[in-house]
């Protein structure tokens, strides 16, 4: 037997510990794979990239595609669009983050950064207002982009937030040109 | 269990001495069902037994229908019909818990109003309120959950953007959202935790209710004067209580048969008349109704979430001294949830050492402005995002901060500043100016 007036280290204090820390650990081991359950599962994971066709978008018009559960705004922009977005100064904005997966974090927010290719004809965006997630509306608001109905922000024409509650300019997700007629996302 | 001095159950016949002895189960519910309560308990009194008839009333109608529903994103909103149009009754067993949650809620803030201006929240009773008010969380989210199941338009946009909440927490708040959806947006696996939880939350609430209960058995209720029942001796108990069965069991189940009268006439008559006409529309991802509004017992909480925007200056300056971390939508989150919170800390705040609104003179006017508030507060976050250019951000904004001043300055300055009325020295001497003993000596008749 140890000395159990020394209690500075006796067996039995390392035996309370050891057995504690063992509970603690076992416990979590249980209860992880319990919360770990919640995370997206193997296949919906899956789902990571999808083929658009965009050879049927007009110009100044916009398909949405449903894409990770969310929609993606495919915007075909006319000159006006393109014009209005190249005109705003990047100090008028309240988000100066491109907020575009394909470019460096801190980008700026000129309209070349947002839109998919050079000339600016084709902007590609999730159709998700940074708010709290609600679908913004085209050609609305009043900044000649998007409109979100839920708590009034508003988009210009280059899917960057102007007024209202939103945070962030509209998310450009990972995106290219597979060919001229498909955009791969993701 | 209780407090108060009274008679305990003694077992009688031989059977129940030989259970008494192996498990006091019916002295339990004897001393529960025999509290002694103070006799000057007005109207307001009666919530209690009316929530827990709501919570029965989910439990036993909620679990029928989910013999009938199905939590799949591709047949949810088919199967909610098939209950409203094929299953014997089911339209009943539908209505009678889709407006039993309004009940529930109506039921649940007059109980919470009532404690806020008699003081129930006060010392000793601290405990009783802490787990009221966590059982008003759950309440919060379980209606949350049960709201999304129909998977209507309004189903799935209201748990986008409830959900979006917890997207809103700086840093770990996507990977939280991520977590809560199983996915990256509301989608079958988020209806089909939700159906889960919803089933197994109601039953958690019923725990803590029975805690609830133990809680104020032990300190005895509160009453209208907010004078304690003198605990001296039985004989000096009884002349400030009357047991409860048979007089409040009685008194209250006379009033829940009224309430029930107008309950049952709603659900009869008017089904829809607190529903959303979107949620007979089925979730559509790609498609934002062009109104979302929650249903009506979040409104207020709804409209302090979006009252600060990011031109208030007390969000201009989180936003500042937080170096950006905090911005308008997580600061609305944060406003939203505090609300609750400074609700809860009510019996540390309150430095009153007079429990009863009734003898407080200032105190009565802001209890009562608070209460108009609340209903602002309702008002505003009804309004459509047309509304966002009028007035209402101003009054949202007002209402909202006229809460927070209520909570976290009044309380604890009235209780210094302000001086009481006089209190009656027991509850007999209140109970007997209201109602003057009669002479009993000559029969009546």
């Amino acid at each position: 037997m140890s000395n159990t007036e020394d209690h500075g280290g006796s067996r039995r204090d390392f035996l309370y510990y050891a057995t504690g820390a063992a509970g603690v650990v076992a416990t979590g081991a249980a209860v992880w794979p319990l919360v770990n359950q919640m995370n997206p599962s193997a296949d919906v994971k899956a789902l990571a990239s999808i083929f658009v066709d965009i050879s049927g978008v007009e110009t100044g018009t916009q398909l949405t595609v449903k894409w990770r559960g969310k929609p993606v705004f495919i915007r075909h922009r006319d000159q006006k669009d393109i014009d209005l977005a190249r005109s705003v100064k990047l100090t008028e904005l309240v988000d100066p983050l491109a907020e575009n997966d394909n470019l460096a974090h801190d980008a700026p927010a000129t309209d070349e950064n947002r839109a998919l290719d050079k000339e600016g004809k084709w902007l590609v965006m999730m159709g998700v207002c940074t708010h709290l997630g609600c679908v913004p509306l085209g050609n609305a608001g009043d900044f000649g982009g998007w409109f979100c109905p839920c708590h009034g922000s508003h988009y210009d024409s280059a899917g960057r937030i102007r007024k209202g509650p939103a945070p962030r300019n509209l998310e450009v997700p990972i995106a290219k040109f597979e060919d001229e007629k498909t955009i791969k996302l993701g | 269990m209780s407090g108060i001095p009274h008679d305990h159950y003694k077992p009688k016949t031989g059977f129940e001495k030989w259970l008494h002895s192996r498990l006091p189960i019916v002295g339990l519910l004897y001393d529960t069902l025999m509290i002694p309560t103070p006799k000057n308990l007005n109207w307001m009194w009666i919530w209690g037994i009316v929530l827990t008839f709501c919570l029965a009333l989910q439990i036993v109608t909620g679990v029928v229908l989910a013999m009938h529903y199905t939590p799949n994103t591709h047949l949810a909103f088919a199967s909610v019909e098939h209950i409203r149009r094929d299953v014997n009754g089911g339209y009943m067993l539908a209505y009678l818990h889709a407006n039993g949650a309004s009940l529930f809620f109506l039921a649940v803030y007059l109980h919470i109003f009532r404690g806020l201006y008699y003081g129930s929240y006060k010392s000793p009773r601290e405990v009783t309120w802490i787990i009221g008010m966590l059982i008003y969380l759950l309440m919060m989210g379980t209606a949350f959950m049960g709201y999304v199941l129909p998977w209507g338009q309004m189903s799935f946009w209201g748990a986008t953007v409830i959900t979006g909440l917890f997207g809103a927490i700086p840093g770990i708040g996507p990977s939280i959202q991520t977590w809560l959806l199983g996915g990256p947006a509301v989608e079958n696996a988020t209806l089909n935790r939700f159906f889960s939880l919803h089933y197994l939350l109601p039953f958690v609430i019923a725990g803590l209710v029975a805690v609830h209960i133990w809680a104020f058995h032990t300190t005895g209720n509160n009453n209208p004067t907010g004078v304690e029942v003198r605990r001296g001796s039985k004989e000096e108990a009884a002349k400030d209580t009357v047991p409860f069965w048979p007089y409040y069991v009685i008194k209250d189940l006379f009033a829940l048969a009224v309430i029930l009268a107008i309950f049952f006439a709603i659900v009869g008559f008017m089904p829809n008349f607190l529903g959303e006409p979107d949620n007979y529309i089925e979730a559509n991802p790609l498609m934002t109704p062009a109104h979302i509004v929650p249903e009506w017992y979040f409104l207020p909480f709804y409209a302090i979430l979006r009252a600060f925007t990011s031109d208030v200056w007390v969000v201009q300056i989180a936003h500042f001294v937080s170096f950006g971390i905090i911005d308008a939508k997580f600061f609305g989150v944060i406003a939203m949830f505090g609300a609750i919170l400074v609700m809860a800390l009510a019996p540390w705040l309150d430095t009153s050492s007079v429990r009863s609104g009734k003898y407080r003179p200032s105190f009565k006017w802001w209890f009562w402005i608070l209460v108009v508030d609340f209903v602002v507060l309702m008002w505003a976050g009804s309004q459509g995002p047309d509304a966002l250019n009028g007035w209402m951000p101003a009054i949202s904004l007002l209402a909202s901060a006229y809460w927070f001043f209520y909570f976290l300055i009044l309380l604890p300055l009235l209780g210094v500043v302000e001086r009481p009325a006089k209190l009656p020295a027991t509850i007999e001497e209140d109970f007997d100016a209201h109602y003057p003993a009669v002479d009993h000596s000559e029969p009546a008749e």
